[in-house]
């Protein structure tokens, strides 16, 4: 590794900066365009000449109900993982631990569930969310991205559970465990870096998702931030306002991007669990 | 639990396929009517509609077809070169790779729709940024409309999905690289073999398996494409993917039935476009 040149070195840091500077650069320059307001907003300049919260401080107090929007997004995606975790826990436990037919299959299926056209279920969940009462509330959205989220999380849980050690639950046994105190007093505390990844990209799935939440929800007051934010509308029909829109995304993403770079290497992890071993 | 969990995850499968075989509108699922195949290839039909006097891939489900497949290839082929050279630079050893992998994961947290959102705005005819530093830079001499001129916008979209995810491949491209055994490049470099010789005869032949799964994944994924096509061109007929065209025809004009019809079909045809790249490039998906 330590007899390249000084052309290569020079081309690898290039190639790097470039990396850093396209993959950075349009998130820096949607907080800057966040903190212009009125005429700056078409100042092509791109460096703000003052900060202004005015956009941020608009969003809370505008016609949105911005803020309520940002509850209904955390308390979903907080739902979906807690529901999520605690189906994936105990179903991986069968599938990772216990032998039966057709499991090569199962865990096939799961696999391509995860990967399902979300649209192609649409009419069918519309009718289920409508017939449990829940169409236009934001917590009936826990449903269909639970149902999404789980295959995935059993997924990378079964990897995990696999290799525990088979004496660990044979004592267990020995001293008189069930099946549910192996599971969530023995295996659990083994299993936390497993379920802190796909905890996390449960959260940012359920966070994310726009089509479910476009479709069941038509109450403003019930909506979730994604919607939220592609129907923020100006004054009137002509006039996008661009500083709001920047500034809702900026808040949307913040808590993301910390989360996803705090951590990383248990994201990356549960990401290419699911794929490399496959 | 498996049980519940299969029949709550299939149930509104089977209701979905159902749905496409009857006549009914959004505001009274009950009152659905069985129609048969009429969904399908009745005289409104998807496929052999008589109406159709350009041809089918002129109607509307012809062009989303296209534009989904013009998407869904153009953007997994070209997420697939940019991440294998970003896994590629992350694999060496240099100052700052830490940093550099970093920044590499803010597309890739960043949610679908604000992105959507961000580069709606850079890429604004009138005061868009991409259209300030090209015009600076002289590389184009009138400012252009790309989300919106049905000549790039799906350009437009194509590089917007391209940086979000280049992430994800080559984060999975990473971790394959860093699998492979040392001793063969120990081996390589002391007999003199060049560098690109050694990619195309090692290292290309050993993460070809878990660059086509990470290729499978990204593929079906953009052959589901909606929400940032909804967002960043608003579903204009330029653009339009086979799930907005379903969101269309089912929410905005409450035909649940026509759109089950094409959901359904879109369903198979994203299983079947699995299935012939699996096929072709002899994938094993099992362990």
């Amino acid at each position: 590794m330590n007899q390249r040149n000084l052309l290569g070195t020079t081309l690898l840091y290039l190639a790097a900066a470039i990396i850093v500077l396209v993959s950075v650069s349009p998130f820096v320059y949607m907080v800057l365009t966040s903190v212009k307001t009125g005429s700056a907003l078409f100042d092509p300049a791109i460096w703000p000449k003052k900060a202004d919260f005015g956009n941020y401080t608009a969003l809370f107090d505008g016609a949105q109900p911005f803020g309520r929007h940002l509850l209904n997004s955390v308390m979903v995606a907080s739902l979906t993982v807690g529901g999520a975790i605690l189906m994936g826990v105990t179903a991986s436990y069968a599938l990772g631990r216990i032998r039966f037919k057709g499991k090569g299959l199962l865990m096939l299926t799961l696999l391509g569930v995860s990967m399902f056209p979300q649209v192609a279920v649409l009419s069918g969940m519309f009718e289920l969310i409508q017939s449990l009462g829940l169409f236009n509330r934001a917590i009936g959205l826990v449903v269909p991205y639970t149902i999404f989220t789980l295959p995935f999380t059993v997924w990378i849980l079964t990897t995990f559970m696999r290799e525990l050690p088979n004496e660990l639950e044979e004592a267990a046994i020995m001293d008189g465990c069930g099946p549910l105190r192996i599971i969530f007093q023995v295996f659990l505390p083994l299993l936390w870096p497993a379920l802190v990844s796909t905890g996390l990209l449960a959260f940012i799935g359920a966070w994310n998702e726009f089509l479910f939440a476009l479709t069941f929800i038509v109450e403003d007051a019930q909506r979730t931030v994604p919607v939220g934010i592609s129907l923020i509308a100006g004054a009137t029909a002509y006039e996008i306002p661009w500083g709001s829109i920047m500034a809702a995304s900026v808040i949307v993403t913040v808590p993301l991007l910390l989360l996803v770079l705090i951590f990383q290497k248990k994201i990356v992890s549960g990401l290419t669990a699911g794929a490399v071993k496959g | 639990m498996l049980a519940l969990m299969c029949v709550v995850a299939v149930w509104p499968l089977l209701r979905s396929i159902w749905f496409a075989f009857t006549e009914t509108n959004i505001n009274n699922l009950e009152a659905s009517r069985f129609i048969g195949l009429e969904n399908f290839f009745g005289p409104y039909g998807l496929f052999f509609n008589p109406n159709y006097t350009d041809g089918f891939w002129a109607s509307d489900w012809g062009t989303a077809i296209r534009n989904t497949f013009q998407f869904a290839f153009v953007s997994v082929i070209l997420e697939t070169l940019a991440g294998l050279g970003v896994a590629l630079l992350l694999n060496q050893e240099f100052k700052g790779r830490t940093l550099v992998r970093t920044a590499v994961l803010v597309p890739w947290a960043i949610p679908t729709i604000v992105s959507a959102k961000m580069w709606g705005w850079m890429l604004h005819d009138q005061f868009g940024v991409v259209n300030t530093v090209l015009l600076n830079l002289g590389v184009i001499s009138d400012k252009i409309a790309w989300t919106a001129d049905a000549s790039t916008a799906m350009w437009s979209v194509v590089a917007v999905d391209v940086w979000k995810t280049t992430p994800f491949m080559a984060l999975l491209i990473l971790a394959a690289l860093q699998t492979l055994p040392k001793d063969c490049y120990e081996a390589a470099r002391v007999d003199g073999v060049h560098p690109l010789r050694l990619f195309w005869k090692v290292t290309l032949p050993l993460i070809r398996q878990p660059l086509l799964v990470a290729m499978v994944f990204r593929l079906l994924d953009a052959l589901r494409v909606f929400d940032l096509i909804y967002v960043l061109t608003s579903n204009d007929s330029s653009t339009i993917s086979m799930s907005g065209l379903v969101m269309r025809e089912m929410v905005d004009a409450g035909n649940v039935g026509f759109g089950s019809a094409a959901s359904t079909s879109l369903f198979l045809i994203i299983m079947l476009s699995a299935v012939v790249f699996l096929r072709l490039t002899r994938t094993k998906l099992e362990e």
